[in-house]
């Protein structure tokens, strides 16, 4: 599909990040929306709630994941309406694989990361590419600061690699204080050097009792 | 309704400017269980009762939620609402997704009828055996409608379908002036009540209906047994302290308006060729 100087897509910047815990998962993405060397808005969401404990957070270009939000929402309606229940979120996993996948040959510009609890209430991570190629892992970084972040992750939470024998739990003994508090400082130090990162940081914490959400600030510059 | 030579193909008129099929259709939904509605100005109950195939199966299942605002009840074949509820549902999704608002219950209903005209009109299919009571709530109010098989539609401050329903129809007809002005509760006990009137003697328990309700603030949802058994508790306590003279009036009174009805349809069978009464979907 000859791009042409992606007149089609758009890169608005931004980095997400998420980690699985034995019994909550925090996902969080920054709010800065950029073109080039310009910032559209400081306040901008990347993250959406998909399921009671399923969410999503994307960078890329954000017209396309609006457009594959509001596709997987729909799903979701359709889901529900038909098992009577909530998708969990393996589920969601596949189901977001599939839809990108779909459009294989005119894709959706987005970097996804999905996080949640799976049905034994253990945190779970997944991480795509654009065109719908998964993994469930204990981490994950995407977007224009994953490169910076994710060294950093490597190195506080030593993933076991997932072609190890016996298979090993991919999930963080950390805290989940712990964990918010590393999110926090990678997402600091992120901002000091990638240009499309900064503003606030959105956090989302999922466990048990529900989801918390918080905000923080960050570089302005 | 008897017999004849002109009921055969939906698409064939008989000289009376009647489509047999169709009406046939309308008599599915009147040999279903029963199912009540009621409207207040900020609220719309649907009450059904469950009939269960025999003590061994589950009861069937009656009332569909379509979207948070949007709720149905069905009366008839229970497969062609199962099917017809899916199509809603479909529809308020898309809507949703390209106007990011939702799909005002009027133009959801005229989908439905024109759906069900469809049938109506194609030699290769026949009508849809299932009435449909609507109740949803948008931003012009409270709305509680009712689709038949015939393609028509009609506005209801309260209504009843299926088989006994002119028990609860006669008890709702004193009753729905005042509807506009109930409380959520006051609602929700006269739709037990109407459900009741159609049981005509069976005991009203919470394990055979279901009550639905949608209202400002509140999305459309089946209420649990517990909370319907209160209410069934709330009635009955009520009905005891009534006099005893009161008690005997009522069901006497309502017995006769039963009978009239009963007459009333026995009289019309006999007289279709006369066309003296219009048919039901010219109403």
């Amino acid at each position: 599909m000859a791009l042409r100087g992606n007149w089609m897509y758009e890169n608005n910047g931004g980095t997400c990040v998420a980690i699985a815990g034995a019994d909550y998962c925090v996902i969080a993405a920054d709010t800065r929306l950029s073109v080039g060397y310009s910032i559209y808005t400081r306040d901008y969401s990347k993250i959406c709630k998909l399921a009671d404990k399923c969410v999503m957070a994307s960078s890329g270009f954000q017209g396309d994941l609006k457009a594959l939000q509001k596709n997987l929402a729909a799903k979701h309606l359709i889901y529900q309406h038909q098992h009577n229940k909530q998708m969990s979120c393996p589920a969601m996993a596949q189901l977001l694989s599939n839809t990108l996948y779909y459009k294989r040959f005119f894709p959706y510009f987005t970097f996804n990361i999905l996080g949640g609890l799976d049905s034994d209430g253990k945190g779970c991570v997944f991480t795509y590419d654009a065109v719908g190629s998964y993994e469930r892992v204990g981490y994950s970084a995407q977007g224009t600061g994953a490169g910076l972040i994710i060294p950093v992750l490597d190195n506080q939470l030593k993933s076991p690699s997932p072609l190890l024998l016996p298979a090993k739990d991919a999930v963080t003994p950390l805290l989940e204080m712990e964990a918010v508090d590393l999110v926090k400082d990678v997402f600091a130090s992120a901002t000091e050097r990638d240009i499309y990162t900064g503003d606030k940081v959105e956090i989302l914490v999922i466990n048990a009792s529900g989801i918390r959400q918080e905000l923080m600030e960050l570089r302005k510059d | 309704m008897f017999r004849n030579q002109y009921d055969t193909d939906v698409t064939t008129w008989s000289p009376a400017g009647r489509l047999f099929q169709v009406e046939y259709a309308m008599e599915a939904v009147k040999q279903g269980a029963a199912a009540v509605g009621l409207r207040s100005t900020s609220h719309v109950v649907l009450a059904t009762v469950n009939k269960a195939a025999s003590d061994l199966s589950s009861h069937q299942r009656k009332v569909f939620k379509i979207d948070d605002h949007i709720g149905v009840a069905i009366a008839g074949l229970t497969a062609d609402g199962r099917v017809l509820s899916r199509y809603l549902r479909n529809e308020c999704i898309n809507h949703s997704f390209v106007y990011e608002s939702p799909l005002p219950v009027s133009r959801l209903v005229v989908r439905l009828a024109d759906k069900a005209q469809v049938c109506t009109q194609r030699s290769w299919k026949r009508p849809f055996g299932v009435g449909l009571l609507v109740a949803g709530l948008d931003e012009t109010g409270a709305h509680l409608y009712y689709n038949c098989p015939s393609g028509n539609y009609f506005e209801y401050q309260a209504f009843a379908i299926g088989s006994r329903s002119q028990a609860a129809k006669t008890f709702m007809e004193r009753r729905f002036e005042a509807f506009n002005g109930y409380s959520r509760d006051e609602l929700i006990k006269d739709a037990l009540f109407a459900i009741k009137e159609t049981l005509q003697g069976e005991k009203l328990t919470s394990s055979i209906c279901t009550v639905a309700v949608v209202g400002i603030g509140e999305p459309f949802h089946m209420l649990d047994l517990k909370t319907i058994q209160e209410v069934i508790d709330s009635i009955d306590i009520k009905e005891d302290d009534a006099s005893a003279a009161a008690a005997d009036q009522t069901p006497m009174q309502e017995e006769d308006k039963s009978s009239e009805a009963a007459a009333a349809d026995q009289a019309s069978m006999q007289e279709e060729d006369k066309s003296s009464e219009a048919a039901p979907m010219d109403i």
